[in-house]
């Protein structure tokens, strides 16, 4: 291989993984904002993303032949349609399921309550992925859209070495930061954004204050599915997806939380970025097949390496 | 329930399923009939481990595939017998508990549960790449019963079924000993546990050499079952959930638990499967999430724990919970074996120009101390002055940033808890630490073990530390229900019951009425007598004035002044610092 192709290769991967990256930033933002604010960790989350892909992939049949935003707009419009959808789909979860082993109730459980929320969003999980192949039947399916097909090339760079960007990851990844900053500017600024962190920092603090945190928290819930609903959506537009996709997403998306810090939005998204990255540049020295395994890898070595580092609350209490 | 009748009722259950078994006719209820047991020890695997621990593993599935790969491996590459297969299979399985845990304790709470989930997907996805899709036992007809395949499929489950009986004598036997007793201690409060003598890393670190054994083993019997083995089919999320939720449906830290759940939901999602499969499909899944949504928000501690609930609530009426008072805590003092009569002016513990900082602030400065072998020495100051630091300095919570800490002459700084309260440091803490669903009893035959050769000596030494503080009547309560002054004398009689040299108590007076100050105290007292050297933290003054032989005040993390109880309280800087303006205007 000549240093140019080389350097080709590498630069395709890299592109590649900044493209998906800001996806699976947005992704983790909204897992990390259900963890920030409720201190959950949703296993249902990966299936929440599935969920969002499906109701993306069902509006953009609706939208079909008509075109109603153009042919090219349609599959983005499609996934951002997907937020509102889950957010309620979200919402209600909460108030039937979760909120009964969470809240103030659930943080007086201390660990055993910590144990329920975690095994009951895994039945959660379980219903969502087999009933999901009820509804939505086991052949994969995906969005086709003009723009994924096409590619601008970047280049010659260096002496023959040019880069494909696909348009239609790139129009995606545009539209995942713009949800991120959006979304962070949301929870600094806004009155409700200011109620959930202070939910999220003190939740007893927060109930003298007047906070309803209960209602927060159900939010944060609504929020965080819909957020990496959308990000799902903007996946279906990638390549081909069934009801199982779920799980290695969860992965995906706490490896890139734990890698930003629990708990912090904008950290999220530069893990969710990272995780990205390393799933990208994987490939370029390890078969396709071991792309998830290196980033489970990656999990690994973070959770090892900074047990407590990355998670202040975690730390040892004696 | 006690042993025999434990025993009796495993004996029978066996023996009502293999009967069932043998009228099972058609080759479905038969494989049905194999299956129940196969998850069940999937269970009871994961209840070792997480049951009684307190680790939530979502990762068995990597146990158990493990097990697979390497039986149907080894058969076809070396045509090695399942019935030697299977026991590889199960080392494989310890093996790699044992790897999957050395690096993955570390973690705690999520952070755990997180990590083990990674371990079999990672693992999935390395057996597709390495060509092992589909892995098929071949046929062997010449000898067919050496390699395990049988015309009457009634013997695999009759097989299945002796694996999950002894898996259950196994649990039995972890439960009542102590090593169950120890991952109960851990799930409850770690560093109470640590800080009692129990050496937690290495506990834990057999619990999951044995789970993983246990699901390696039934990982392997699986794959001779089916005959067929697929990266999804045994390292797949299914099959860690499955492990997870008949325990958890059943009933944690019961080795009836995972069996009770295998049994009702194994055959009910099979028989919707078989039903409504090719409508419903994923109904297998379905039902499994329902389950344990069910029972968490039902029965949080599982249908076994529920129904024992009810029964005894039926047959005690309810009286039960009542806890009887507390006899007068200095009224007997048994005679208890020390480890060392005191009070011969020996230094026990020395403390040598200790100092430790978390971030900028200095919680502990340069702080040197002697204390005299049964002396009683009372350490107080105002609040943030470093008192509960220096504590955790000595049992081994923190560890300083320079100094030394010598008991007996011997540096003990860098040990782990365990290892100090073996050495011979007790402690109580400043909140209560006990195991809330222990009884008071084995609460304090958990801070034996330190110092008992056999589970007896443990329970004796215990009997004789409860003895000693007078919480002898209140054995059988559950700790959960003791009031403040019970609370605080079980702390004591744990510490005791490891046979410290020295013991450490921390705040043990806090919240404690007026007249039981003053038991409390002789109790103390006696203690002190004979030959336990106590250092105390304490705020009231008035009490630790009549209590103790040695005062040393700590200010803002340094020493302050040194010495007897009538000079402390007349030296001004102590006045200033600690006691305030009206005590002297009182004392003048």
């Amino acid at each position: 291989m000549t240093a140019a192709q080389l350097l080709e290769n590498f630069l395709q991967a890299l592109t590649a993984g900044l493209l998906t990256g800001a996806i699976y930033g947005l992704m983790c933002v909204g897992l990390s904002v259900i963890f920030g604010v409720m201190r959950v960790i949703n296993f249902a989350q990966g299936d929440f993303m599935m969920l969002g892909m499906y109701v993306a992939y069902y509006a953009f049949g609706l939208f079909g032949a008509h075109a109603v935003f153009g042919t090219a707009m349609d599959p983005y419009i499609a996934a951002l349609l997907a937020g509102p959808v889950i957010f309620v789909a979200g919402v209600i979860v909460h108030k039937l399921l979760v909120s009964r082993v969470t809240g103030i109730r659930g943080s007086a459980l201390e660990s055993e309550g910590h144990y329920a929320q975690l095994i009951l969003t895994l039945g959660v999980a379980l219903i969502l992925q087999n009933g999901g192949l009820y509804v939505f039947g086991s052949t994969p399916v995906s969005i086709a859209t003009p723009l994924s097909s096409s590619a601008w090339a970047l280049g010659p760079l260096y002496r023959d070495a040019t880069v494909f960007v696909n348009q239609g990851q790139a129009v995606a990844a545009v539209i995942a930061v713009v949800a991120v900053l959006g979304f962070v500017l949301f929870m600094a600024r806004s009155r409700l954004g200011k109620s959930l962190r202070a939910a999220a920092d003190n939740a007893e603090a927060a109930i003298y204050m007047g906070i309803d945190v209960d209602r927060a928290h159900c939010l944060a819930f609504g929020f965080g599915v819909g957020m990496t609903a959308i990000g799902g959506g903007l996946l279906a537009s990638g390549g081909p997806f069934q009801p199982y996709v779920g799980l290695e997403y969860v992965i995906v998306m706490y490896a890139g939380v734990v890698l930003g810090g629990l708990g912090s939005v904008s950290g999220a998204f530069f893990g969710g970025l990272t995780i990205g990255l390393v799933q990208q540049l994987s490939t370029l020295f390890l078969p396709n097949q071991l792309q998830n395994t290196a980033i489970f890898v990656v999990f690994l070595v973070i959770v090892l390496l900074r047990p407590q580092g990355l998670f202040g609350r975690a730390a040892r209490r004696t | 329930m006690n042993l025999r009748r434990q025993a009796l009722l495993i004996a029978a259950f066996g023996i009502v399923y293999a009967v069932a078994t043998a009228f099972a006719e058609n080759s479905y209820y038969q494989l049905i009939m194999t299956v129940v047991p196969v998850w069940a020890v999937m269970g009871l695997a994961w209840n070792v481990l997480s049951g009684y621990s307190g680790l939530v593993s979502f990762g068995h599935a990597a146990f158990f595939g493990l097990g697979a790969y390497s039986l149907a491996l080894a058969q076809i590459h070396w045509g090695l017998s399942p019935w030697l297969g299977i026991p590889l299979a199960g080392m494989v399985g310890a093996l790699a508990g044992l790897v999957v845990g050395f690096p993955t304790f570390r973690l705690r709470g999520h952070y755990f549960a997180l990590a083990m989930l990674a371990y079999p997907l990672a693992l999935l996805y390395v057996f597709e790449w390495l060509g092992y899709q589909e892995l098929t036992l071949p046929m062997q007809r010449q000898a067919p019963l050496a390699y395990m395949q049988f015309e009457d499929h009634r013997i695999y489950a009759w097989l299945a079924l002796a694996l999950m009986l002894g898996a259950m004598v196994l649990t039995g036997l972890i439960e009542r000993s102590r090593f169950g007793m120890s991952l109960l201690a851990i799930k409850q409060d770690e560093a109470a546990a640590e800080a009692a003598g129990i050496r937690t890393l290495a506990w834990k670190l057999r619990a999951i050499t044995l789970s993983g054994a246990m699901a390696g083993t039934i990982g392997g019997f699986y794959a001779v079952v089916l005959l067929v083995v697929t990266p999804p089919a045994v390292f797949g999320m299914l099959v860690s959930a499955q492990a997870l939720i008949v325990a958890m449906f059943g009933g944690v830290g019961t080795l009836w638990g995972p069996v009770i759940g295998a049994v009702i939901l194994v055959p009910l999602s099979e028989l919707l499967h078989a039903k409504l499969g090719n409508v419903i499909p994923g109904i297998q899944g379905v039902v499994y999430g329902i389950a344990i949504v069910a029972v968490i928000l039902l029965a949080p501690e599982g249908v076994f724990w529920k129904v024992k609930d009810l029964m005894l609530r039926r047959r005690v009426g309810k009286n039960l919970d009542q806890p009887q008072s507390a006899g007068p805590a200095s009224a007997v003092v048994a005679e208890l074996p020390l480890c060392k009569k005191g009070g011969d002016g020996a230094v026990v513990l020395e403390v040598r120009n200790v100092s430790k900082a978390f971030g900028g602030l200095q919680a502990v400065r340069d702080v040197s101390m002697k204390v005299v072998s049964g002396e009683i020495l009372g350490i107080i100051g105002p609040n943030g002055a470093g008192k509960t630091t220096f504590f955790n300095l000595l049992n081994g919570f923190i560890r300083p940033d320079q100094g030394q800490i010598l008991l007996e002459g011997r540096d003990i700084v860098g040990a782990r808890p365990y290892e100090i309260c073996a050495a011979g440091v007790g402690r109580t803490f400043q909140v209560v630490r006990p195991f809330r669903r222990m009884t008071v009893l084995e609460n304090v035959v958990v801070g034996a073990y330190v110092h008992a050769a056999s589970d007896r000596e443990a329970r004796a030494n215990a009997e004789a530390a409860l003895a000693r503080v007078g919480l002898d009547r209140d054995a059988q309560l559950l700790a959960g229900s003791l009031s403040n002054k019970q609370l605080r004398l079980l702390e004591l009689a744990r510490a005791l019951a490891g046979r410290p040299k020295v013991l450490l108590l921390d705040e043990t007076l806090a919240g404690l009425g007026g007249g039981e100050v003053e038991e409390v105290i002789a109790l103390v007292r006696k203690l002190a007598a004979r030959g336990v050297t106590i250092v105390i933290i304490e705020h009231t003054m008035q009490a630790m004035v009549r209590l103790v032989d040695r005062f040393v005040v700590l200010n803002d993390g340094a020493v302050l002044a040194e010495g007897q109880p009538a000079d402390i309280t007349r030296n001004p800087a102590v006045i200033d610092a600690y006691l305030g303006k009206r005590w002297r205007v009182a004392n003048a």
